[in-house]
C-alpha cells in the first residue's frame, strides 16, 4: 500500500469502539481494573509493613529484685515490645521455637547487686536466628531500651551522665518514619505494572487464538493504527486504575499529596506507555492467552516487586543486578511517585524518569508493529 | 480483445517448516498456476491439507509465496489494494460476544463503509443475509448457517471485486448451504469474482470453474463437466431392493476394482477403476458427476480392506430385540426456549440411526441428552439398558462418543491422547497397548504418532477422534457430525468403518448434514424447530413423507418436509 490511508481515522475508531464494546461485555475487565487495585492496595497498605511494633518477647526474671521488676515494667511499657513473662527459659523456649515469641530477655540472678556494686551486668537476649531481620531489630531496640532505662535510673539516683556526642536524627518528608509512606506509592507502581501488562497481554493473543486476527489483517487498516487503537482503551482503563489507587492512598491511608495532579498524570501516562507496550508485545509474540498471562505476571509483577527499589534498595544489589534494574519500568515510576506524594513536583528528577519510560514504551511499540506482520502463520 | 485476468497465479510454491523441531518441512503448494477472469466463480476443491487455505491466504496477501508470481488486478500481491478484496477466513473471524450489528459495523468501517452514510448498503446486507431480525443477537448465539452468512457479509461489505471465501459452507445443513451459495452469488453480482473453497463437491459443481488441489499440486483445472469426464465409462447404477440397501453398498465397496459407491435414492451407484461394471446383475452404465471425477483422480488404486476397527468389536446380535438406545418423550427447555420437544425413538443393536435437521433445530440437544451431557427437562432416555437419570456413569461406560468439535488435547501428541483415552476407559497394560495399536493401524495414524494433535489436518483429527471413541469397543456409538469438514475420501473411509462396526451388533446414532450419508442410515429422524417432524427408513421418507409427494432424492424430501412445517403452524398440543 502506498501513501497515506485517507480513512485511517475511521478504521481506527472502529477498532476502538469494538475494544470498548468487548471491555464492557467482559466482567473480568471490571475485576482487573477496579477490584484488583483495591485488594492489592489493601494488602500492601495494611498487611505489609516493615515497621516493628509490639514484638512478642518473653521475659525471665531470675533476680526478683526491685531493679529487675523496674526494668521489666519499663520494657513492658515500651511500644516495641509485647512482654510475656515466664518462670524460666525452658518454660518459654517452646514458644520461641514455635515462632510465638520472637526473643527471650533473661535478667540474671544478682542483677540488682551488680548494679549497686557497679559491676558489669549481662542481660541475656535469646533470639530466633532464622528470622534475621527481626532478631536484628529486636537487639537494637533492646539495646536502646536498656540505655534509656540505665540513664533514667542514674538520674533518679542523682548521678548526671553527660554523653559526649548526641545524634539527633530528623527524618525529612516522613517524620513519623512510617514505612507505609514509602510502601503505598510503591504499591501503586506494582498495581499499575501488573494491571498494565495483564490488560494488554490478553488482547492480541485473544485475536490470534480466535482467528479474528486473520479477519482484521485482511482489511485495509494500517498496522500501527491497529495497534494504537487497540491500546487506547486500555490506557484509559489503566489511568482509571491509577486514580483508584491514588484515591485509596490519600483518603484511605491518609498519605499527603504534595505534588500536582498534572505531574501524576504525566508520570502515570509515561509508565502506562511502557507497561502496556510490554504486555502488547508479549501478547503478539506468544499468540496464546495462557502463555501470555503467565509471561505478563512473570515479567511484569515480579521484577516490579523485586527490582524496582520498592522493597530492596537498588544500591545494595550486586552490580549485575543493578544493571538489570534499568530495564524494569517500575524503577522509573516509583521514585517520582513517592516524590509526588511526599515531597512535591521535582521536575528535574521526573523528566529523566519520564524520558526513560517513554523510550521503553517506544521500543516496545516498534517491536509490536514489527511482530505483527500481515502474515498468518 | 481478451479481458485481462482479475487474478493470475504462476508457479506458486510454499513450503512450511515442520511443526516440531527436526520434522520434515511440508510442501503446502507446488507450482500452482491459475487465472480467473472478472465475474467468474472458481471452486477450489481437494482433500484436507491439500493446500486450499494456504492458497487463499496467499491471494489475500496474508501468506507470502516462496516462489512464483501472484497478481491481482494486474498488480503484484505485495501492492495489493485491500479495498478490492473481501476475504472470509475459515474461522469466520467474528466476535462471538458482539452482536450481529456490532460485527457488521466493525468490518464495514474497517473496510471503508460508514454505516451512517451508507444505510442502503447495510440494509441490503441485512436483507440478503436474512439477519435483519437478529441484529442485536450476539454472533455466537446464531445458528451455524446464519453465522456463516454474517461472516460473508462482513468480508464483502465493501462490494469488493474479488471475494475469497474459505469454506463458507462447512458444517452447515443443506438448506443453509443452498442459501449461502445464493447469497454469495447475490453479493457478487455479475461483475465480482468469487474463489470458494469447499470439501463438498456438490457445492463446487455450482462454480464456473474448478481447481482440484491435492498435496499442494493442481490435479485438475477446468469446468465441472470436465472433471466429471475423468470418470467417463466408469459409473454404473442398479436398482436397490428394499431390504438392506446399506448392506448392498458395503458388499459393493469391498469388491475388487470398485473405487466407491453411494446410495442415490432407489438406486445404488458404483464407480469402478476399469470400464467393466461391478459383479452382480442389473448394472447399467450412467453419466458421471464431478464427484465421480474427483474420486477417480484421487484414487490410489487400493481396494478397501475389511475394517480392522470393527473386528475387535464383540458380536452383539443376540439381543437384537432389546433397544440399545431409547429416547422416551425427551424434552429440553432453556428458560422460555424449548430446544427439543417430546422426542421419542429407539435404536436397536446393529442399527444405524440418523438424526437430521437444519442447524439449531434441536438435533444436538437431543444428542447431548442421550449422551448424558444434558439433563432432560422432561422424559427420559436409556443407553444399553441403563437409565440416564440414574447411573449416568454406567451408561457412559457403555457408549463411545465422538463430539462435533475436536475435544481431545490439542497440545498433546496423538500417542499421549490415545494413552489417556485408553486409561480413562480403564484399559491397562497389554489390553491398552493392543487397543491403541489396533486403532492406529486401522485409521493409519502411525505417521502422526508423535505429532501434536491440535496441528493435525482436520481429516486426521477426525480419525483420531473416531479412534478414541471406539477404543473400548462399546455397544453403543454416538457420532455427532463425524464427517463435518472432512473430504470425500475420509468420509468414505469413515462410513466403511461405521458400517462394519454396526454389522457387529453395535447401535450407532449419528447426526449428519450430508444426504448421501443419511441414505446410508437404516432409519432417520428429521428434527426441525425442536420437534420430530418425520421418521422412518430413507425410502419411507422419500416416498411417504407427505401425502401426494414422492421425492426422487432424500434432499428433496428434506426440503419439502421442512417447508411444510414452516407453512403449517404447529398444532397446539392437547
Amino acid at each position: 500500500m502506498s501513501g497515506r490511508d485517507p480513512l485511517v481515522w475511521r478504521r481506527a475508531a472502529a477498532i476502538r469502539a469494538k475494544e470498548w464494546a468487548q471491555v464492557w461485555l467482559d466482567p473480568s475487565t471490571f475485576g482487573l481494573v477496579v477490584l484488583m487495585p483495591l485488594i492489592l492496595m489493601f494488602l500492601f497498605g495494611s498487611a505489609v509493613t516493615l515497621d516493628v511494633r509490639e514484638t512478642r518477647t518473653g521475659l525471665v526474671d531470675l533476680d526478683h529484685s526491685e531493679a529487675s521488676v523496674d526494668l521489666a515494667a519499663s520494657l513492658a511499657s515500651n511500644a516495641y515490645f509485647a512482654i510475656e513473662s515466664g518462670p524460666s527459659v525452658a518454660a518459654l523456649e517452646p514458644a520461641l521455637r514455635a515462632g510465638q515469641l520472637r526473643g527471650i530477655v533473661v535478667i540474671p540472678d544478682g542483677f540488682e547487686r551488680g548494679l549497686v556494686a557497679g559491676q558489669p551486668l549481662d542481660v541475656q537476649l535469646l533470639t530466633d536466628g532464622t528470622q534475621v531481620n527481626i532478631a536484628t531489630f529486636l537487639t537494637a531496640h533492646l539495646r536502646g531500651a536498656m540505655r534509656d532505662w540505665t540513664q533514667a535510673r542514674a538520674r533518679e539516683a542523682g548521678v548526671v551522665v553527660q554523653p559526649v556526642v548526641r545524634l539527633l536524627p530528623r527524618y525529612t518528608y516522613n517524620p513519623e518514619l512510617e514505612s507505609r509512606y514509602m510502601l503505598v506509592p510503591g504499591a501503586i507502581g506494582i498495581v499499575m505494572a501488573m494491571i498494565g501488562s495483564l490488560l494488554t497481554a490478553l488482547i492480541m493473543a485473544r485475536e490470534y487464538e480466535r482467528g479474528t486476527m486473520e479477519g482484521l489483517l485482511s482489511t485495509p487498516i494500517p498496522i500501527p493504527a491497529l495497534v494504537l487503537s487497540k491500546l487506547l482503551p486500555y490506557y484509559v482503563l489503566g489511568l482509571a486504575s491509577t486514580a483508584i489507587c491514588v484515591a485509596v492512598a490519600v483518603f484511605g491511608y491518609g498519605l499527603p499529596f504534595r505534588g500536582s495532579l498534572l505531574a501524576l498524570f504525566v508520570i502515570a501516562s509515561a509508565f502506562l506507555a511502557a507497561v502496556l507496550g510490554q504486555g502488547l508485545l508479549i501478547s503478539a509474540a506468544t499468540k496464546n492467552q495462557f502463555v501470555s498471562t503467565q509471561f505478563a505476571l512473570l515479567s511484569g509483577f515480579l521484577p516490579s516487586l523485586l527490582l524496582s527499589g520498592f522493597l530492596f534498595e537498588i544500591d545494595s544489589m550486586p552490580t549485575a543486578i543493578q544493571w538489570l534494574t534499568y530495564i524494569v519500568p517500575a524503577r522509573y515510576l516509583i521514585p517520582p511517585l513517592q516524590s509526588v506524594f511526599l515531597v512535591g513536583d521535582v521536575w528535574s528528577m521526573f523528566l529523566p524518569n519520564i524520558l526513560a519510560l517513554l523510550a521503553i514504551g517506544g521500543f516496545f511499540f516498534l517491536r509490536v508493529t514489527r511482530a505483527i506482520t500481515r502474515r498468518i502463520a | 480483445m481478451a479481458e485481462a485476468p482479475l487474478l493470475r497465479l504462476e508457479g506458486v510454491s510454499k513450503r512450511f517448516k515442520g511443526a516440531r523441531r527436526g520434522a520434515a518441512p511440508v510442501d503446502a503448494l507446488r507450482g500452482v498456476s491459475l487465472s480467473l477472469a472478472p465475474g467468474r466463480k472458481l471452486g477450489l476443491v481437494g482433500p484436507d491439507a491439500g493446500g486450499k487455505t494456504t492458497l487463499m491466504r496467499i491471494m489475500a496477501g496474508l501468506v507470502e509465496a516462496d516462489a512464483g508470481a501472484v497478481e491481482l488486478f494486474g498488480q503484484p500481491v505485495s501492492e495489493l489494494d485491500r479495498n478490492l478484496v473481501g476475504y472470509m477466513p475459515q474461522s469466520g473471524a467474528l466476535y462471538a460476544e458482539l452482536t450481529v450489528r456490532q460485527n457488521l459495523e466493525l468490518y464495514a468501517r474497517l473496510r471503508g463503509v460508514e454505516p451512517l452514510e451508507q444505510p442502503d448498503r447495510m440494509e441490503q446486507l441485512y436483507r440478503l443475509t436474512g439477519l435483519a431480525a437478529f441484529t442485536e443477537r450476539p454472533a455466537g448465539k446464531l445458528s451455524g448457517g446464519m453465522r456463516q452468512k454474517l461472516a460473508m457479509a462482513c468480508a464483502v461489505v465493501a462490494a469488493p471485486r474479488l471475494m475469497l471465501l474459505d469454506e463458507p459452507s462447512v458444517g452447515v445443513d443443506p438448506v443453509s448451504r443452498r442459501e449461502i451459495w445464493q447469497l454469495a452469488l447475490d453479493l457478487a453480482g455479475e461483475t465480482s469474482s468469487i474463489v470458494w473453497t469447499t470439501n463438498i463437491i456438490e457445492d463446487a459443481a455450482r462454480c464456473d470453474e474448478l481447481l482440484l488441489l491435492h498435496e499442494g499440486a493442481v490435479l485438475y483445472a477446468g469446468p465441472p463437466d470436465g472433471l466429471a469426464g475423468h470418470a467417463a465409462g466408469q459409473c454404473f447404477s442398479r436398482p436397490l431392493s428394499d431390504d438392506g440397501p446399506r448392506q448392498a453398498l458395503q458388499a459393493l465397496q469391498l469388491q475388487a476394482g470398485v473405487i466407491g459407491g453411494r446410495i442415490a435414492g432407489p438406486r445404488l451407484h458404483a464407480l469402478t477403476r476399469t470400464s467393466s461394471p461391478p459383479s452382480g446383475p442389473g448394472w447399467q452404465a450412467v453419466a458421471p458427476s464431478a464427484d465421480d471425477g474427483f474420486s477417480v483422480m484421487l484414487d490410489r488404486g487400493e481396494d478397501l480392506q475389511p475394517s480392522q476397527l470393527a473386528e475387535a468389536f464383540p458380536l452383539r446380535l443376540d439381543q437384537a430385540d432389546q433397544p440399545a438406545i431409547a429416547a422416551i418423550g425427551m424434552t429440553k427447555r432453556y428458560g422460555d426456549f424449548t430446544a427439543a420437544q417430546d422426542i421419542s425413538f429407539t435404536v436397536h443393536p446393529g442399527e444405524i440411526f440418523g438424526l437430521l435437521g437444519p442447524n439449531g433445530a434441536g438435533k444436538s440437544t437431543t444428542f447431548r441428552m442421550l449422551c448424558g451431557l444434558a439433563r432432560p427437562s422432561a422424559g427420559r432416555g436409556t443407553v444399553a439398558g441403563r437409565d440416564l437419570s440414574g447411573g449416568r456413569a454406567a451408561a457412559r461406560e457403555a457408549m463411545g462418543y465422538m463430539p462435533q468439535r475436536f475435544s481431545l488435547y490439542g497440545d498433546l501428541s496423538v500417542a499421549a491422547n490415545l494413552r489417556f483415552v485408553a486409561g480413562s476407559y480403564g484399559l491397562k497394560g497389554p489390553a491398552a497397548r493392543a487397543a491403541i495399536e489396533r486403532v492406529v493401524a486401522a485409521l493409519d495414524l502411525g505417521p502422526h504418532w508423535q505429532a501434536m494433535s491440535g496441528l493435525l489436518p482436520l481429516g486426521v483429527k477426525q480419525r483420531l477422534a473416531l479412534g478414541a471413541a471406539v477404543m473400548h469397543t462399546p455397544p453403543v456409538l454416538f457420532l455427532d457430525e463425524p464427517t463435518s469438514g472432512v473430504d470425500p475420501l475420509v468420509r468414505r473411509e469413515f462410513w466403511h468403518h461405521i458400517n462394519a462396526i454396526a454389522a457387529r451388533g453395535t447401535a450407532v446414532l449419528v447426526t449428519t448434514h450430508f444426504m448421501d450419508e443419511a441414505e446410508n442410515c437404516d432409519r432417520l429422524l428429521l428434527i426441525n424447530q425442536s420437534e420430530a417432524i418425520a421418521t422412518g427408513t430413507p425410502r419411507d421418507l422419500r416416498r411417504n413423507a407427505l401425502p401426494g409427494l414422492a421425492a426422487d432424492t432424500l434432499e428433496e424430501a428434506f426440503f419439502a418436509l421442512i417447508e411444510a412445517q414452516r407453512q403449517v403452524p404447529a398444532e397446539v398440543a392437547a
